[in-house]
């Protein structure tokens, strides 16, 4: 059902023809795996769902010590997570992934047509009124030809908006998408300040129902066994839809196959504890503008310390001051 | 809620406007209502509060950057990330009175008190404004739960904290309304509220700087670091102590006639005792600093154009102000003193900005650009300001706080 119909892209050349094959064969077996797997991720227990009991026990400190011990449990993401990979060399900026993405999610129309180009005059952003938007660079290895990068979220393994959220309104789900429930939400922004991918859109027109605006790997689509609606509109072939361990064998052997085209790295693969959409290039990443200075752990390790001394504050304090009140009076009653 | 004798019950209407106006009839209280402060004050207001006005029917798009890459504005960087910290002024002087046993201080704790749950209510009304949709403020505490998020323990902390803080007014309130009865239930809880203060301002205190751990690669380094909660949580201690003394400067000056004759004479030694005390905290906090460069080894970052402006910091407005607060306390003069506090509270105020705005999204584009806020937005800030000192002079011109209410002796407490 997974089906990616490719028209071949004029530049792509012999090799880039192999990889688009091979791809489509992934593709397939995924979307069979897929059917077999169906029941079998709820074995799997998030990091996130155990750190949530735990700070609802929050009064009882001793759990502080317990806390590292589950925490510390290897969680490698949901078995069966979807992703998309885009292949940099690949694109060739038509915009007909914001079009489509526009179109499937009944986006606003937007101010100047997709067809135009001098939209890459300016670096762009996901807005809320897109949820991915192409950039243009000039390519450091050839002078004639720009390169472009879509910008969109990545739906990161273990989220940082998630773990911002104080109500709880995003959710990694089992097949990949981060989603975002604006139901629950109450317009904090603080998604925005942890997303390091500069995600997370905000409708600051809206003057009292305000929201988060995102892209969500068409969860609808895919969760209905289609493929997402900028994948299946890209005409180079540049964005792939899969399963992410499949997808990082796809990038690998890319690389692998045809050295002289990437460098020699997946961005995604381990980026703040990974992610589910995934970058590869031929030049480094940085000179596009990834963010280049991402800790490989997930964000919510950042803030783990400090949770975790919460209980033990709530639990010590008490018995200090009052010893400390203690002291004072007996002092006090001395004199 | 008074309970005198039931016969005067039916005039509580009449006695209550009483006290509002504060013994005066309406017209007399009227007239002392015309004067330069207050006719600038309403100036501000009318001016910023249809600011607000537009917030809730344009959007925040209207009023403010609106962007995606800087959330948080002045609204909230100086409203909450720097309203809070020099809100610590009621717990570190309960703590000190009622836990340490600094009795002296006495005069000072209902200042100190107020003037922290003032800062909490208007950082909550500073956030009323800036969140999408206030009237879902209570949706961590009671709708959906978001317990990893080091924010959600900032909401049901100030939430709690400025309950807390009421009861721990809320003497001064019933004696206001000669509500002696509930008055004995409200002062018995002092120890009890006092510890709870503590408990629930180490932790938001703190939480306020951890919230940026979440972003590493956005804050610079310089200001990214392990310590940061330990960092805010110690400013807010000698925030608050300075505060005490800028608040109490301020109504020795401004309000002189409602304060008794124990507070004016004693504000000088007191004033000294606790810039000693400020002293030796942000002696202990520019430590820190220190310590936390070396900890990530970020000594190179000094050369830099944000290293020199960490120097700036951590020298002009943190190790500047503690040898002004040590002259003043070796000299024991209040005055000098005083000069310290301002200084310090200054620095607070550059340190919580630095964090939550100037040093954040350093590596963009157009950086200095997006942080200078707009006018609306400035404008909105200083109606607020404004509408603070109002509401606090308000409350000091009627309740006993500056003074002590003869019927009402410190024995009590």
């Amino acid at each position: 059902m997974a089906k990616t119909t490719k028209k071949c892209p004029s530049e792509a050349e012999g090799m880039g023809n192999k990889a688009h094959v091979e791809k489509e064969a992934h593709v397939e077996k995924e979307a069979h795996v897929e059917k077999e797997a169906g029941g079998g991720k709820k074995g799997a227990v998030s990091r996130r769902e155990i750190l949530q009991v735990m700070a609802a026990a929050g009064g009882a400190a001793l759990i502080g010590s317990s806390t590292e011990v589950f925490a510390e449990g290897k969680f490698s993401g949901w078995p069966d997570r979807r992703g998309m990979l885009t292949d940099l060399t690949e694109c060739v900026g038509c915009r007909a992934c914001e079009k489509a993405c526009n179109q499937a999610n009944r986006l606003p129309e937007p101010e100047v047509s997709f067809d135009e180009k001098s939209v890459f005059e300016k670096k762009r952003r996901p807005t809320a009124s897109a949820y991915t938007v192409v950039n243009r660079y000039p390519d450091s290895k050839s002078s004639d030809k720009p390169l472009y990068r879509k910008v969109q979220c990545n739906h990161c393994n273990e989220p940082g908006c998630a773990s911002a959220c104080p109500v709880n309104a995003y959710k990694k789900t089992p097949e990949g998408p981060v989603l975002y429930n604006a139901d629950v939400c109450f317009g904090c922004r603080y998604c925005m300040v942890a997303c390091p991918f500069y995600v997370p859109a905000y409708d600051y027109d809206s003057a009292l129902e305000p929201k988060i605006v995102k892209c969500t790997l068409c969860y609808g689509r895919i969760s209905k066994g289609g493929i997402p609606a900028c994948a299946e509109a890209c005409p180079a072939g540049a964005v792939t839809f899969g399963k992410r361990s499949d997808l990082i064998k796809l990038a690998r052997n890319k690389i692998r196959r045809t050295p002289d085209r990437y460098i020699d790295r997946i961005y995604g693969e381990y980026e703040v504890g990974g992610t589910s959409w995934m970058y590869i290039s031929g030049v480094p990443f940085e000179q596009m503008d990834f963010p280049a200075i991402l800790p490989e752990k997930p964000l919510v390790e950042q803030t783990k310390g400090f949770l975790s001394a919460v209980p033990l504050v709530l639990t010590m304090w008490p018995a200090l001051l009052t010893m400390c009140y203690a002291a004072t009076r007996n002092k006090e009653g001395k004199e | 809620m008074n309970d005198e004798t039931i016969a005067k019950a039916e005039t509580f209407p009449a006695r209550f406007t009483d006290k509002l106006l504060m013994g005066m009839s309406w017209a007399e209280y009227s007239k002392t209502l015309i004067t330069p402060f207050n006719i600038v004050a309403m100036i501000i207001l009318c001016v910023g509060f249809p600011l607000i006005g537009l917030r809730f029917y344009k959007g925040l798009a209207a009023v403010t950057h609106a962007s995606n890459e800087y959330p948080w504005s002045i609204l909230l960087g100086w409203g909450l990330f720097a309203g809070v910290p020099l809100s610590g002024t009621g717990y570190v002087m309960a703590t000190a009175v009622y836990i340490l046993g600094y009795k002296k201080y006495h005069p000072l704790v209902r200042l100190g008190v107020l003037t922290g749950f003032m800062g909490y209510l208007f950082a909550v009304i500073y956030l009323l404004i800036d969140i999408g949709r206030p009237w879902r403020i209570y949706y961590p505490m009671a709708v959906s739960f978001g317990p990893t998020s080091v924010l959600f323990l900032v909401a049901w902390h100030v939430a709690t904290y400025l309950t807390v803080q009421l009861l721990e007014f809320s003497p001064a309130i019933l004696e206001w309304l000669r509500s002696r009865r509930v008055r004995k239930w409200a002062v018995m809880m002092t120890i009890a509220m006092t510890i709870a203060g503590v408990i629930l301002s180490t932790l938001h205190q703190s939480a306020l700087g951890a919230l940026f751990l979440l972003a590493p690669g956005k804050v610079h380094p310089l200001w990214y670091s392990t310590f940061v909660p330990v960092f805010n949580f110690v400013s807010s201690i000698f925030g608050g102590l300075c505060m005490v003394i800028a608040v109490s400067t301020v109504c020795a000056r401004w309000l002189r006639e409602r304060a008794d004759a124990t507070f004016l004479t004693n504000l000088d030694p007191l004033t000294v005792g606790l810039g000693k005390a400020a002293g030796i905290v942000m002696f202990v906090y520019f430590v820190l600093k220190l310590i936390g460069v070396a900890h990530d080894d970020n000594w190179a970052l000094l050369g830099t154009g944000y290293g020199s402006w960490f120097l700036v910091e951590i020298l002009l407005f943190v190790l500047v102000p503690v040898i002004t607060l040590t002259v003043g306390v070796k000299k024991g003069s209040a005055r000098i003193v005083r000069f310290g506090a301002f200084h310090a509270i200054a620095g607070i105020i550059l340190n919580r900005l630095n964090l939550s705005i100037i040093t954040f999204n350093w590596n963009l584009p157009n950086h200095f650009h997006d942080i200078v806020p707009p006018t609306k937005e400035a404008l909105i800030v200083l109606s607020i300001i404004t509408f603070h000192i109002l509401l606090f002079r308000w409350i000091l011109n009627r309740m006993p706080v500056l003074r002590e209410d003869p019927d009402y002796p410190e024995e009590d407490h």
